[in-house]
């Protein structure tokens, strides 16, 4: 059922500290990142770094319920969605502040999945996959035509951006503070769920049901708990990304987004800690890159795809082992 | 004479026409080694999955403790206290040693998805007093200098250990052992009798179905033969040997080599 390998060389929990640890790690990434704003050219760049960190949020949860938990998602663009939605309704219907949206929202996302994960989650593998994908189109439904409430096909306008003291993060340099801290809180919440009886849990189910279950794990349990978690932090991207816009229209929260970001946790490496990291930044720069290509946009970007995983069936996390095997094997 | 600590009662088991257990009733004592032997096809494997709880009983009842546990699933069995292994190995094999074995103790420990995500002082704590305890496991086995490898790169015997301790992590009141020496050579399979008795001495109750026939006899205080899915004897070693039922059975076979 696990159709994404999980590699145990990046979860060495309790390994000795040979280098730095993966909290160390994170932590300098996230210092790296927080020179972004300062380096970047200009406001369109920075905009793209925040974008770039909320799809981090998107492909980072999908990777902990797919990579780690072995579970197949094409729902995952709808939670973004429902998470968007509620707190962008939350605010331009009844004015309540984006602070108070972002829980609701993934809350909201939560309860998305949770509906779905009870009948859904006792199905397997393409099953699981065909479930959620009805359940994406089914939202993209609502988002369409609850015209009164989502604006319909013309998107939800006036959603007011994040404020803080009385002053709106209403430009892309303003918000990046923002965006750069809950991409941190949601990379350190997964590394410490990980690293506790939970995400053992996880990844034992993931890996061995029956092996899972003999030892008193209820797995039917443990896959609903990291489907509904994993969703919650989409609402969480959801309502960042709303406030940051100021606007969300029903195809960002569609099937083929949804089969994108599941792409591009493979393409960063599935079950490695900072493969989303990866697979975040080609989501994100490659549309970018390919723009003046126009109609063969996709058609790259597929062909680029099919090439890093028939050359790294790891994702780009992989490729420093697979690189050091090669020139093992060359060695010996 | 020690507590019941696993009752079986009138256990059947049909699969499709076919009775793979009949109307088995048998008891395991607190603190025992019980042995269930049989030729091939005999309901030894049913039996085993019936108290497991992969495997559904058609009819019957079993207690631990006094406890109906037969509705039970797996995972609630585990909690009471059941801890098993398996005949064909069902290892985490991309998690580490180490892991394995603290996966072994998740009944043990109290983390929540929200506690482990804040990473509380006490999931902090539990986290490495589980890693300390899953060491002193592996030392025990000799399986501490594998601790960090993927559990995958074992060989097969020492899965077969490593199971072994992922099941006795979690501190259980009952162990079932499915064929713990099927596909060991010889020098293994004597070890891992040795690690059993070892276990048994410090006060583990024990239902063993085995194959290898020195291992049963020489390990068990107690052996019930199915043949048929019926029981057909039941004693100490040296009862069950000189059984005319269990000679035909065996055909005089593999008995003799015991």
């Amino acid at each position: 059922m696990a159709t994404f390998d999980v590699h145990p060389a990046e979860m060495q929990s309790a390994a000795p500290a040979r280098r730095l640890s993966q909290h160390g790690r994170l932590v300098l990434v996230w210092l790296v990142l927080a020179t972004a704003p300062f380096l970047l050219p200009n406001a369109y760049w920075v905009s793209l770094a925040n974008l770039a960190l909320i799809n981090l949020i998107l492909i980072a949860s999908l990777n902990l319920l797919m990579g780690y938990g072995g579970q197949i998602s094409l729902a995952h663009a709808g939670f973004f969605g429902l998470g968007a939605y509620a707190s962008g309704i939350l605010n331009v219907k009844y004015g309540i502040s984006p602070w108070m949206g972002l829980p609701a929202a993934a809350l909201v996302a939560g309860l998305g999945a949770l509906l779905i994960g009870i009948p859904a989650l006792r199905l397997r593998g393409h099953y699981l996959a065909m479930a959620t994908l009805g359940w994406n189109a089914i939202l993209v439904v609502f988002f369409t035509q609850l015209v009164d409430l989502t604006g319909g096909p013309n998107g939800l306008l006036g959603v007011a951006p994040f404020s803080l003291f009385g002053h709106a993060l209403d430009t892309e340099m303003k918000i990046f503070p923002l965006v750069w801290a809950v991409a941190f809180l949601v990379m350190l919440a997964i590394l410490h769920l990980l690293r506790s009886r939970v995400g053992r849990a996880v990844r034992a189910v993931a890996t061995n049901e029956l092996g899972a279950e003999a030892v008193g794990i209820d797995s039917f349990r443990t896959k609903l708990v990291v489907f509904v978690l994993s969703a919650a932090m989409a609402g969480v991207a959801g309502s960042l990304y709303v406030h940051v816009n100021q606007y969300a229209s029903p195809e960002t929260f569609g099937i083929a987004p949804s089969i994108m970001l599941l792409v591009m946790v493979a393409i960063g490496g599935a079950g490695t800690f900072f493969g989303p990291v990866l697979g975040a930044i080609v989501y994100t720069a490659v549309p970018q890159v390919l723009l003046d290509y126009e109609d063969a946009e996709l058609m790259l970007f597929g062909l680029g795809m099919l090439v890093v995983l028939i050359l790294f069936p790891g994702g780009l996390a992989g490729i420093p082992a697979a690189i050091a095997r090669a020139l093992r094997r060359k060695a010996s | 004479m020690s507590a019941t600590l696993l009752e079986v009662t009138g256990l059947t088991c049909r699969f499709a026409g076919v009775t793979a257990v009949a109307d088995l009733s048998f008891q395991v004592k607190a603190g025992e080694i019980k042995a269930v032997i049989g030729p091939n096809g005999a309901g030894k494997s049913t039996l085993f999955n019936m108290i497991a709880g992969v495997t559904r009983p058609s009819e019957g009842a079993i207690f631990l403790d006094g406890a109906r546990i037969d509705p039970l699933p797996t995972f609630e069995r585990a909690r009471r206290g059941i801890a098993r292994t398996f005949q064909n190995l069902q290892i985490f094999r991309e998690m580490t040693v180490l892991e394995n074995v603290m996966v072994g103790r998740h009944l043990v420990g109290r983390a929540t998805t929200l506690t482990a995500m804040l990473r509380t002082p006490a999931v902090r704590a539990e986290e490495r007093t589980m890693a300390e305890a899953g060491m002193a496991l592996l030392e025990r086995f000799g399986l501490a200098g594998r601790a960090h490898q993927p559990a995958g790169a074992l060989s097969f015997g020492q899965m077969k250990v490593l199971e072994l301790a992922r099941a006795l992590a979690g501190a259980p009141r009952l162990l079932l052992l499915d064929e713990p020496a099927a596909g060991l050579p010889h020098a293994e399979a004597d070890r891992m009798a040795q690690t059993i008795r070892g276990l048994n001495r410090d006060g583990m109750s024990v239902l063993l179905v085995e194959h290898n026939m020195r291992m049963v006899m020489s390990l068990s205080h107690d052996i019930l033969v199915l043949n048929n899915g019926r029981r057909i004897a039941e004693g100490s070693a040296d009862e069950v040997r000189s059984h005319p039922e269990v000679l035909s059975a065996y055909l005089g076979e593999e008995v003799e080599d015991a």
